[in-house]
């Protein structure tokens, strides 16, 4: 017996060994795909889930800013070095890995990729002044000290992507525009998220507004796992178009759930709908139909997007979502104002940070998820939203 | 001297003497690698959670070592403590106290409401056994969530606003946000330090020691280990069971305060199962009954994970295997054998000088 367990000990040991070598190996890797700045080049930390539930997010993220520093870098300009940090999503591993990135000598930040994480170090970014631009963080915590009245802004933070109530209003008004896709609006979100009733009480507050009518309202928290009720609710509320500001995962389950009990509206999602195409184990034909608000999609024939998509369908294997386009964006956009600004890496952060905002709130920038957007003082992003629907397993573009 | 050290390493106070020492003797040393600049921010922005979590896992080996309660809802406890921290941190700050008083206030109060809330749990709780006693604390971990979850607290000129599901409030000028629901606490004006922490480690070894080599902790221990001979020879088993469950729940009430000052935001969902099953993973690889051994594994498990940040991808692979790795070595008949023999050679050459 003891004999046996000190085998399976060893065996243990041996893998953890083994698994080593495997990790050493791979990230020395994957830095050097995104280390190839040379000498000079700047130091971008980021910070994001690699591991967990929202690992999907974090990884997109990961994967197009790589793409994007590699075609900076190969451009021979600007030089770019980047360090991506696990957080998990969670807000005291993400303060962990700002001070590791400190520690490494960061000089701009992507931020963080999730909302959570990124209220949590806002305040350490203006404390120590690191410009920073979040890819795909939409609270409007991460640039507000005063996130209920939307007040106060931290300052050094800015987004790439809409913030949470913008959302919710532009969803509100697009179905007014559109009241063709249904009348009888029925939502179900999740109460204890902050992503969710963020959009949820905007899009609330300006339906009303507008007029329209919502027939039934649902909610569910994280730990769920049974839909049925909700569903059954608002088949029987007779909702003809139902507004899911939620993220896929529990979204999935739901049209599983609608499509067992044969009840079959319009389903209406935000830019947390993106990724239900890569969901595994999801039968994606249940899908079809389903309508976003998303800056992004896949299927434009623009230069700059379809090279992109290629690359990153070609190293990846898979279409890129909403948020690897606003990190490839990201990219683009620090960029644009590092060379409006002449900046080098040998500055001082406070004096790259000083810079960074003042291209920032100045600088007019195309990419991949807008034309033509600019920030504000406070870091919101102003660009247009697009409407796509999934047709045949792919997002295409509706008006 | 050899009098002070008989007292010191005697059989009846070894295993306290060890801790306290662990504690003082690690304090003392990353406050001078602190001082000299050779540890990372990364670490030192590490050793507050360390000690915050220190002290909810030797509550936690109270209830679950000594009492031989299971318990999943610690966290639950640790967020009981963290939030009444935001909010009276939120009231004092704006007042501009002194943060050292402010720490020092909200420490006692989230350890007092803490306790409160546990003894209340604990009269229903108690009556239950084994599984279901583990049930019921682990619905009460996820309750304690979803209620600060829907919570909304704001505070202004006029005092203290609640709001419970829907954001109702409607604060005067200059009103700020302390809880909202599930964004959690924001803009918390934070006051922890290491200091602070070391000596809140301190405090809760005191005590759990205290508790253990007094009548009461000897009591404990005896309705753990035989409900019924405990009962006949007079001791009233729910009482004792209280009293070890409501000061494990202040331990983690006084942990939830000391976290929740050193993070400027966190939310409700940061104190959930799977915290609750840490903890208890860190009372269990260290040992139950073991409070150095629990000190030892919360830190070096808080800190794994960071250590093996430079693996990426494969770090939480990695801590699961080394996780496993100690749960098979710690458990091993044989190494203990060998570390016996090892022991009893060590100490009988010591003597074999000490004669000569």
């Amino acid at each position: 017996m003891d004999y046996k367990k000190l085998v399976k000990g060893g065996l243990a040991a041996l893998m953890a060994l083994s698994m080593t070598a495997c990790g050493n190996s791979g990230s020395s890797e994957g830095s050097g795909s995104s280390t190839e700045g040379g000498a000079g080049a700047i130091k971008l930390g980021a910070s994001g889930p690699i591991t967990g539930n929202a690992a999907v997010y974090g990884l997109a993220v990961q994967h197009a800013a790589e793409i994007a520093i590699e075609e900076v870098n190969a451009l021979g300009g600007t030089q770019i070095e980047m360090n991506f940090q696990d957080d998990q999503a969670d807000g005291e591993k993400a303060v962990s890995a700002y001070n590791a990135l400190m520690d490494w000598g960061m000089q701009i930040s992507l931020g963080t990729v999730t909302s959570g994480s990124g209220q949590a170090v806002a305040p350490n970014y203006a404390q120590d002044n690191i410009f920073a631009i979040t890819p795909s963080g939409s609270s409007t915590a991460i640039i507000y000290r005063d996130a209920t009245n939307n007040t106060d802004p931290y300052g050094v933070m800015f987004q790439m992507c809409f913030t949470d109530p913008n959302q919710g209003t532009a969803s509100a008004d697009y179905l007014k525009a559109h009241s063709e896709l249904g009348s009888k609006i029925g939502i179900i979100y999740r109460s204890d998220d902050n992503y969710s009733t963020g959009i949820y009480n905007t899009f609330k507050a300006e339906a009303d507004k507008l007029g329209l009518t919502i027939v039934d309202t649902e909610t569910f928290v994280d730990s769920d796992t049974d839909y049925s009720v909700q569903v059954k609710k608002l088949a029987d509320a007779g909702a003809d178009i139902v507004f899911l500001p939620i993220y896929y995962q529990p979204a999935s389950q739901i049209l599983v759930e609608a499509n067992k009990q044969g009840y079959t509206p319009k389903f209406f999602g935000c830019d947390g709908m993106d990724g239900i195409l890569t969901l595994e184990n999801f039968d994606t034909s249940l899908a079809e139909g389903l309508y976003m608000l998303t800056p992004f999609s896949a299927d434009a024939e623009d230069e700059k997007t379809a090279n992109f998509v290629k690359k990153y369908t070609d190293k990846y294997g898979e279409v890129p979502n909403q948020f690897a386009a606003d990190a490839y964006d990201c990219i683009y956009a620090i960029k644009q104002a590092i060379d409006n600004a002449g900046i080098t890496s040998d500055m001082s952060t406070d004096d790259i940070t000083a810079a960074m905002i003042k291209e920032f709130t100045s600088m007019t920038f195309d990419g991949i998820t807008g034309l033509s957007m600019t920030w504000s003082e406070s870091g919101e992003v102003s660009k247009a939203p697009k409407a796509v629907i999934i047709e045949n397993g792919v997002y295409v573009g509706v008006e | 001297m050899k009098g002070l050290l008989n007292w010191l390493f005697g059989a009846k106070r070894r295993s306290r003497t060890i801790s306290f020492m662990i504690v003082i003797v690690s304090y003392i040393v990353l406050s001078l690698m602190i001082a000299s600049g050779s540890l990372s921010r990364l670490m030192i922005s590490l050793l507050v959670p360390v000690c915050a979590y220190i002290v909810a896992a030797l509550g936690l080996n109270l209830n679950v070592g000594i009492s031989g309660e299971l318990n999943l809802g610690q966290a639950g406890f640790m967020s009981i403590g963290a939030f009444t921290a935001v909010i009276l941190s939120g009231i004092f700050s704006a007042n501009g106290m002194n943060p050292v008083l402010i720490l020092l206030i909200c420490i006692i109060a989230g350890a007092v409401m803490a306790s409160v809330i546990g003894w209340l749990i604990s009269v229903p709780v108690l009556k239950l056994q084994g599984d279901y006693l583990a049930i019921v604390t682990l619905a009460f971990g996820q309750i304690i969530m979803s209620l600060v979850n829907n919570l909304y607290v704001g505070f202004d000129a006029n005092g203290l606003h609640f709001a419970f599901v829907t954001n109702t409030l409607e604060l005067a000028e200059g009103g700020k946000m302390l809880i909202s629901g599930p964004m959690g606490a924001t803009g918390v004006s934070t006051a922890s330090t290491f200091t602070a922490g070391f000596i809140l480690v301190l405090c809760a070894l005191f005590v759990v020691y205290n508790l253990i080599d007094s009548r009461s902790g000897r009591a404990i221990m005896a309705a753990r280990d035989n409900r019924i001979a405990a009962e006949s020879v007079g001791i009233s088993v729910s009482r004792t069971k209280t009293l070890a469950f409501v000061i494990s729940s202040c331990l983690a009430g006084a942990a939830g305060a000391l976290y929740a000052l050193n993070y400027s935001s966190f939310v409700a969902t940061k104190f959930e199962f799977n915290d609750s099953i840490l903890l208890l993973v860190y009372v269990v690889l260290g040992g139950l009954s073991n409070m150095s051994g629990t000190i030892i594994s919360t830190a070096l498990l808080v800190i794994l994970p960071e250590m093996l940040r430079f693996l990426q991808f494969y770090r939480m692979l990695i801590y699961a295997v080394v996780l496993i790795v100690i749960m098979l070595v710690s458990n091993n008949e044989w190494l203990k054998v060998k570390a016996e023999q090892l022991k009893k050679k060590l100490t009988g050459k010591r003597k074999g000088v000490q004669q000569s």
